[in-house]
C-alpha cells in the first residue's frame, strides 16, 4: 500500500489524451484490450469474471434448488446430507442445498464488487479531479477528508454504520463507497496535477472554454484508466468486505452470499463434522474472485506504469 | 533538517487529533441521529429511574443537541464512555480490561509475518526465474485473497477438531484465571490459545513484507555495489544478506508500523472465529445486542489505536527517511 502511492507519482506514460470529446471511454476500453493483450495474468482474470459472470447469468438454470429452500422428503428435512448425485455438495444444517447457494452467491458477490467498484471510482476520480484542477483551498479540504478516511478503522466502521441502518447489501455497498474513494482520489489527484500542465490543457484555457468542458473533455479521458485500475482492486475488496460483514452476522438476512454460507457452516460447527464440502467451496469462490482483480489491476499497472515491468 | 522533522512530525500529529476529532463527531451524530429514541446511546430502558436520572445529568440528555457534544466531548477526554447496558459496568473499564489482548494477539501476529515475509522475500528474490519463485509468489497471493475467517475455519477443523492439539476458543482454558497481565504472558496455556489466531493472521499479513521485501531486493540487487561485490569475490549468500537485504529492509520496518494500525481493525473477523477476548469481539457482541455505548467505546478506542500507529508509521517514516521530506508526503 505504502509503495503503491509511491509508484504512481512517477507515472512514465501518461495515456493519450483524448481531443475529441465524446468518446473517452472508446479510449479506456481500447486500454483494456491493450491490457489484455500484453499481460496473461490479466487475461486469466478477466476469464476468471467472465466465468462467474455466466454462472450468474444462468444462475436459475445451473441450481437445482432455490438458495433459501428448505427440501422435504415426506415431511422430514433433509438435514446434513452428506455430498451425493442429489446433493453436489451436501446439503445445510437446516436442508438447503449448498450446491445452489453457492451458484446463487456469485450472483450476490458480483453485485456487489461491480457496484462498489462503480461507486468508488466515479467518487474517487470526481474528487481526484476536482482536487487536482482546482487546486488551493478546495484541494486542501479534499485531502484532508482523504486523510480522515484513511484514519477510520474499515471493518469496524462499517459493522458499525450497518447497525444503525437496515442491514442489506446496498447499504454495505454505500457504507464502502464512503470510505474507499481515498485511495482513488489521491492517486487521480496527482495524476491530474501532471496533466493539466499539459499544452493541450493549456490551449483549451486560452480557448475559453469553461472549467468542466476542461476537466470532463480534456483532461477525464487520460487518466480514465487510473479510474479502471482503482476499481478492478475495489471489486475484490468489496467481495471480501461483504464476505466479512455477512460471516459476522451483519450481512442482508434474505440474501444468500459465500459469506453467508461461511457464518452458517460456522455456526452449525461444520468444522467439527469435517464437512469439508460445505466450508471449502464458498472460500474458493471468493479467493478466485479477489485474486481476479489482483491480476487484472496488476495487468493495468503494467501497461500504465512501465518502470515496473522489469521486475 | 531537525527543524524540518519536526514541522513534519507537527503537522502529523495536528492531522492524527483531526482525524480522530472527526471520528469522535461522526460517532456523536450516527448514536444521537439514530432513529428512535435519542437517549438510545446511552440509557437503555431497563435502567432504574434512578440510574436513568444520573446518565442523564451525566451526560447532559436532557440538554439541547450542541450541549450535548460539549459534555460529550468533555466526559471522553476523561475516558468516560458511560456504561454498558449488558454487563452493567463502566465501557471504558471493560474495553481497557480487553485492549491487552488485542494488542498481545496483533503484534504476536505481525512478528510472526514479518520474520517469514522478509525470510521469504530474500529467498525469493534470489531464486528469481525459478520455479520455486513462481510457487513462492502464487502461494502469497493466495493468501492475500482468501478470506481470513475462512483460512481459520479450516486451521480449526484440522488442529482443533480433528488433531484435537490446539484449543478452539477463547484466550484461556476453562477455570483458568490470570492473577495479572504478567501471569498471563507467561502461562503456557495463553500461547497455546494464542497459536491457531496468530498463525491465521500472520498467513494473510505476511503477504505485504514479503512482496515489498522481494521488489526492494530485486531493484537493488541491480544497483553498482552489488556487481562490485561480486566481482570482488564476495559469495552471493553474503551479498544477498550482508548487503542486499540490510538496504531492502528499510521500508519494510516503516511498512510494519502502518501495518499494526491496518490489522488492529481487521483482526475483528479473527477474533470472532476463535473467541479471542478482544476489542473487536467485544465491538461485534455490543453491536449485535444494541449495547450502544460498549459498541462506540470499543468502536474508538480500535480508532485511537490506529491513528497513534499510523502516527508512529510516519515518525519512523520521517526519522529514518529524511530524504522524503514533509511537504511531499502531507500532499500525496
Amino acid at each position: 500500500m505504502l509503495n503503491r502511492a509511491e509508484v504512481h507519482e512517477e507515472v512514465i506514460t501518461a495515456p493519450q489524451p483524448q481531443r475529441r470529446g465524446g468518446s473517452a471511454l472508446v479510449q479506456a476500453l481500447r486500454v483494456v484490450g491493450e491490457v489484455l493483450q500484453r499481460d496473461r495474468l490479466a487475461l486469466i482474470g478477466t476469464i476468471i469474471y467472465i466465468f462467474f459472470i455466466l454462472i450468474a447469468i444462468f444462475a436459475p438454470v445451473i441450481a437445482p434448488y432455490g438458495p433459501l429452500e428448505v427440501i422435504e422428503e415426506e415431511g422430514i428435512w433433509l438435514a446434513n446430507e452428506e455430498p451425493s448425485a442429489r446433493f453436489p455438495l451436501g446439503t445445510t444444517n437446516l436442508g438447503r442445498d449448498i450446491f445452489s447457494q453457492l451458484i446463487y452467491g456469485t450472483r450476490t458477490a458480483l453485485l456487489v464488487g461491480f457496484s462498489a467498484a462503480i461507486a468508488v471510482a466515479f467518487t474517487g476520480t470526481l474528487v481526484g479531479l476536482i482536487a487536482g484542477y482546482y487546486g488551493g483551498w478546495i484541494d486542501r479540504g479534499l485531502m484532508r477528508l482523504a486523510d480522515v478516511a484513511f484514519g477510520i478503522p474499515f471493518l469496524p466502521f462499517i459493522i458499525v454504520l450497518v447497525a444503525f441502518v437496515e442491514p442489506s447489501i446496498w447499504n454495505i455497498v454505500a457504507a464502502m463507497a464512503l470510505l474507499l474513494w481515498r485511495d482513488t482520489g489521491r492517486v487521480i489527484r496527482s495524476q491530474v496535477l501532471v496533466v493539466k500542465e499539459k499544452a493541450f490543457v493549456n490551449a483549451a484555457k486560452l480557448s475559453g472554454a469553461s472549467n468542466w468542458r476542461i476537466i470532463f473533455l480534456y483532461i477525464a479521458p487520460s487518466i480514465l484508466p487510473l479510474s479502471f485500475l482503482y476499481g478492478s482492486l475495489a471489486i475484490g475488496w468489496a467481495i471480501m468486505t461483504e464476505a466479512s460483514v455477512s460471516f459476522l452476522g451483519f450481512g442482508d438476512p434474505d440474501v444468500v452470499s459465500w459469506g453467508f454460507m461461511l457464518q452458517d457452516a460456522f455456526l452449525s460447527q461444520a468444522m467439527s463434522r469435517e464437512a469439508w464440502y460445505w466450508i471449502i467451496p464458498p472460500g474458493i469462490a471468493i479467493m478466485l474472485t479477489v485474486m481476479a482483480g489482483f491480476f487484472i489491476g496488476r495487468g493495468f499497472e503494467e501497461v500504465l506504469f512501465p518502470r515496473l515491468r522489469r521486475q | 533538517m531537525g527543524r524540518r522533522i519536526t514541522i513534519y512530525l507537527g503537522t502529523r500529529f495536528l492531522q492524527s487529533l483531526l482525524v480522530l476529532w472527526v471520528i469522535v463527531t461522526i460517532l456523536f451524530l450516527l448514536f444521537r441521529l439514530a432513529p428512535g429514541n435519542p437517549l438510545v446511546a446511552y440509557i437503555d430502558p431497563t435502567f432504574t429511574a434512578e440510574q436513568q436520572d444520573e446518565l442523564m445529568s451525566r451526560f447532559g440528555l436532557d440538554q439541547p443537541l450542541p450541549v450535548q457534544y460539549v459534555v460529550y466531548l468533555g466526559n471522553l477526554v476523561q475516558g468516560d464512555f458511560g456504561d454498558s447496558f449488558f454487563q452493567r459496568a463502566p465501557v471504558g473499564e471493560i474495553v481497557m480490561e480487553v485492549l491487552p489482548n488485542t494488542l498481545y494477539l496483533t503484534l504476536t501476529s505481525l512478528i510472526l509475518a514479518y520474520i517469514i515475509g522478509v525470510i521469504g522475500g530474500i529467498i525469493l528474490a534470489w531464486q528469481r526465474g525459478t520455479a520455486a519463485e513462481q510457487a513462492g509468489v502464487t502461494f502469497t497471493l493466495m493468501t492475500r485473497s482468501a478470506p481470513e475467517f475462512w483460512v481459520g475455519m479450516i486451521l480449526l477443523a484440522i488442529f482443533a477438531f480433528r488433531l484435537q492439539w490446539l484449543p478452539s476458543s477463547g484466550a484461556s482454558s476453562a477455570g483458568v484465571i490470570y492473577t495479572s497481565e504478567l501471569d498471563k504472558l507467561t502461562s503456557l496455556d495463553f500461547w497455546q490459545h494464542m497459536i491457531l489466531p496468530a498463525t491465521t493472521l500472520a498467513l494473510y499479513l505476511h503477504g505485504l513484507p514479503l512482496l515489498l521485501m522481494r521488489s526492494n531486493m530485486l531493484e537493488i540487487m541491480q544497483d553498482d555495489f552489488v556487481t562490485m561485490g561480486r566481482f570482488m569475490g564476495y559469495s552471493e549468500w553474503r551479498l544477498m544478506v550482508r548487503r542486499v537485504a540490510r538496504n531492502a529492509l528499510l521500508p519494510v520496518v516503516t511498512a510494519m508500523a502502518l501495518g499494526i494500525g491496518y490489522s488492529i481493525g481487521g483482526n475483528v473477523v479473527i477474533e470472532n472465529v476463535f473467541g479471542w477476548p478482544g476489542l473487536g469481539r467485544t465491538l461485534v457482541r455490543a453491536v449485535s445486542a444494541n449495547d450502544y455505548p460498549l459498541a462506540q467505546g470499543a468502536f474508538l478506542l480500535i480508532a485511537v489505536v490506529m491513528v497513534l500507529m499510523n502516527f508512529f508509521a510516519d515518525m519512523l517514516y520521517g526519522l529514518l527517511d529524511p530524504r522524503i521530506g514533509a511537504t511531499e508526503r502531507s500532499s500525496s
